[in-house]
């Protein structure tokens, strides 16, 4: 077996990798990168040599990512299976008599398998956010960009499209061929295969995300009979268009160019966080050689320059030169890689997830671990544990109902027949649970405080609101002038004793002068 | 623009505007022209701070797209909704047709639903518990700004719920109140009455008629001075409902109670108001809501459930 020659020598001080004739031409422009470290090479005083004028904007070069086989992308393809299992699984799931994750905009009401949520539990969706943060940040403390590499939607769909693009017209090299082309028969019925296939599957997946917000069963037959609401075709369309768009076209511009994340992430990044990395020193200098050439006779590292890392690359970055921006983490040069080591015999990890400390100080695996667990790793830990316990503490011990109180906004306070003083107030009382319940209002706080409703049975509805009106009465003499704390109390009067439940909300009331 | 007395601000306005965008057009292009000089390590050659360099990382074209599909938006937007100055636009929009244009939607949307209960007399209605559901709403939103959230008013906003009407309480007059407004006027008497002293003495008569308490020797002084306000109040105090005169003889005190609040009445008069709700209601709505009040007094048990 002959590897491809040597394009181009390493050079530590001016990392200048030549693409090869099978790579997309970038204008003759070095390929562009951010180093990381502080660069020891000397200050550029004279470009003119070396440097030339760019335009400001950058031609888009298609990159053809190379299948891949290994440990990461098994990882990768368990991640698109978990998490489309669930996205396209989850609305179909019953629960009850109802769809078990539907979020009703229009009834405001947010279904989450047992859990009915109120536009006032809001903060649910905050301590959600803040999970997701902490998640991120943890992950990416530990093991750099975990997120964009195994689980991002970006990632996985454009690892689903890609998947498709690959059965319809080929690996690599097959579709960069097929792409030079002049049109032909072949050509027009792969592109239009793989079109409609992209279109079949982003449609199902925007129907799917419709799906979550009205009850996705009455959708399907709707979608069937032709009678979808406006809004629903719009979404569906749209949706689907944006995973069409995003995963079958602008893929790695995503990640380059608009996703805030892929950036901030890196400002996570530090020397003990495991990235993918090039061992350049047992690389170095690198080279084709033949396969039964003696590694030790050779003055060459273990770099066999065959540039299957560039091929596989879906960001299309060359990982010997250095951590760059664009690295997604997805580890696909480092399966790639390894596949390659034991073809030609050499140890794996040339291309591996390591950290740069490790590199340096040429730790060993265990060393490595031992500093994942570095003191900002804990406190992330700490705090998203918190959070997350917080989270859940406070969903178990939910009442199964919610009230707010409404002082009336027309009358401060009322003298009635007795000579009372009155005080309006409206009970906005949430029924959380999926069945009817009755309600008892009950207030303290002042002297011979009563309270009046117009009805005694306080019925309301499974998962319904009601506004009550709620009288508090006490003697023209009760109190000076001014404001008072009152306390009201809503408890539920079911037959059954074990699920009685209170809850206290407070309120003022008035004293007129 | 009617405040300004001539077109110059909506000139400018819209030359700013325009001109404005023509500069992004051509800002556009003449970065497109631009070169910047790189370094082959991808950095623009520049280094301050001994070495912090300036990486040129150029736009990907298509951003370009997205410009000018901005650009092609804001004009189609200025040319068809009012934004240029004074130009109105090509589609006439303004927030007051679209929202009526909404609230005619609204109303259309909810014919069927009203269309059940106008067929149905008021009755049927203050019994229909998604009516009184609706009639409720409707209360919320126009009228318990002064007659309170349980209707049962405040001092000088009357109390719907006890039964006890200035102007009727059949359906028709509620309907009526509704729609035209009313208009509660007590006359300053106090010159027809006579002196203070017998100011006070008619107040205690009147207090008498409702037993509340009352000095009885000056309520018999006063009782012959009742003349001037028998005209509206009725000789037995009892009111008259198509004048719009309270009952004197229930203990039931819209302004106040009291023999000095009397005397005040008495010497000052009031005028008291209600608003005209015409054009606010469609008719069925007016029907729901003139059903709902109607209830709160005649159908104790049906309240109960609203």
């Amino acid at each position: 077996m002959c590897w491809p020659p040597m394009s181009g020598a390493y050079q530590t001080t001016q990392p200048k990798w030549q693409p090869n004739n099978l790579e997309p031409k970038s204008d003759g422009m070095p390929r562009k990168f951010i180093p990381i470290v502080s660069s020891s090479e000397p200050v550029l005083s004279d470009t003119s040599e070396e440097g030339g004028w760019g335009d400001l904007y950058q031609a888009h070069q298609k990159i053809y990512p190379r299948s891949v086989q290994g440990i990461f992308a098994k990882w990768r393809w368990g991640f698109v299976f978990l998490t489309q299992l669930i996205f396209y699984g989850l609305p179909w799931l019953e629960w009850g008599q109802r769809q078990a994750v539907l979020f009703d905009l229009g009834a405001r009401r947010f279904y989450i398998f047992g859990i009915v949520l109120y536009p006032q539990d809001f903060i649910y969706l905050t301590g959600l956010l803040v999970i997701s943060a902490f998640s991120l940040f943890l992950f990416t403390a530990i093991a750099g960009r975990l997120w964009c590499g195994f689980a991002c939607p970006q990632t996985v769909y454009s690892e689903i499209f890609l998947w498709i693009e690959r059965k319809v017209e080929g690996d690599r090299t097959a579709r960069m061929r097929l792409d030079s082309q002049n049109m032909s028969l072949e050509k027009l019925v792969k592109k239009w295969y793989k079109h409609v296939l992209w279109l079949v599957f982003s449609i199902w997946t925007g129907f799917t995300f419709v799906g979550y917000f009205t009850p996705i069963r009455e959708l399907g037959m709707a979608f069937f009979l032709g009678v979808m609401s406006s809004w629903e075709v719009f979404w569906v369309l749209f949706y689907g268009f944006a995973t069409y768009g995003n995963a079958g076209f602008m893929r790695e511009q995503v990640c380059k160019y608009m996703c805030p994340y892929a950036r901030f992430q890196s400002a996570m990044f530090d020397k003990d966080t495991l990235i993918v990395t090039y061992d350049a020193e047992r690389g170095e200098p690198r080279g084709s050689r033949s396969k039964k050439a003696d590694l030790a006779t050779l003055h060459l590292g273990a770099c066999v320059d065959c540039t299957l890392c560039v091929q596989v690359c879906p960001t299309g970055i060359d990982i010997r030169q250095g951590l760059q921006y664009e690295c997604i983490g997805c580890g696909a040069c480092a399966d790639v890689c390894d596949t390659v080591m034991d073809k030609v015999g050499y140890a794996r990890g040339l291309v591996k997830y390591s950290t740069q400390h490790a590199l340096e100080n040429k730790w060993t695996t265990s060393q490595t671990i031992r500093h994942i667990f570095r003191p900002r790793v804990l406190i992330y830990t700490g705090i998203l544990l918190l959070v997350v316990s917080l989270l859940f503490g406070s969903l178990l011990t939910r009442k199964s109902f919610k009230v707010d109180i409404v002082r009336d906004r027309a009358s401060l306070a009322r003298i009635v027949s007795g000579g009372k003083i009155e005080n309006v107030y409206r009970l906005q009382i949430m029924n959380v649970a999926e069945k009817s319940q009755h309600f008892k209002v009950t207030a303290e706080g002042m002297h011979d405080l009563k309270v009046l409703t117009d009805t005694d049975d306080l019925v309301v509805a499974s998962t319904q609101s009601r506004w009550v009106s709620v009288r508090l009465q006490v003697p023209f003499d009760a109190a000076m002038p001014g404001s008072y704390p009152v306390k009201f109390f809503i408890e539920t009067t079911g037959h059954d004793d074990h699920e009685h439940e209170k809850l206290e909300e407070k309120s003022v009331f008035l004293m007129p002068r | 623009m009617s405040d300004f007395t001539s077109n110059f601000w909506s000139w400018y306005v819209a030359g700013i505007s325009l001109v404005g965008i023509l500069a992004c057009l051509l800002l556009l292009y003449f970065s497109g022209k631009a070169k910047a000089m790189t370094a082959n390590d991808n950095t623009t050659g520049h280094v301050w701070d001994e070495d912090l360099r300036e990486m040129n990382n150029p736009l990907p074209r298509w951003w370009v797209g997205l410009f000018l599909i901005t650009i092609v938006f804001s004009l189609v937007y200025l040319a068809l909704y009012p934004g240029l100055g004074a130009s109105a636009g090509n589609l006439d929009w303004t927030s007051t047709s679209q929202y009526d244009a909404e609230v005619a939607k609204a109303n259309k949307e909810l014919e069927p639903l009203y269309a059940k209960f106008a067929a149905m007399p008021p009755e049927e209605v203050a019994k229909d518990p998604q009516a009184m559901a609706i009639g409720d709403r409707l209360f919320m939103n126009n009228c318990a700004q002064c007659h309170g959230s349980d209707a049962r008013g405040s001092k000088g906003f009357p109390n719907l719920t006890d039964n006890d009407w200035l102007h009727g309480g059949s359906h028709e007059k509620i309907q009526e109140s509704l729609l035209k407004g009313r208009v509660g006027q007590m006359p300053p008497l106090a010159a027809a009455v006579g002196t203070p002293e017998e100011v006070r003495q008619l107040a205690h008569y009147v207090l008498s008629l409702s037993g509340s308490p009352h000095d009885s020797l000056k309520a018999s002084l006063g009782k012959s001075k009742f003349g001037a306000c028998a005209a509206c109040h009725g000789a037995d105090g009892k009111g008259n409902q198509a004048l719009g005169a309270p009952n004197l003889t229930d203990d039931i005190w819209l302004h106040a109670w009291g023999e000095n609040a009397i005397v005040a009445m008495i010497n000052n008069g009031k005028v008291n108001q209600m608003p005209a709700q015409a054009g606010k209601l469609t008719d069925a709505q007016l029907h729901v809501l003139a059903s709902y009040v109607w209830g709160l007094s005649n159908n104790p048990a049906k309240v109960a459930a609203k």
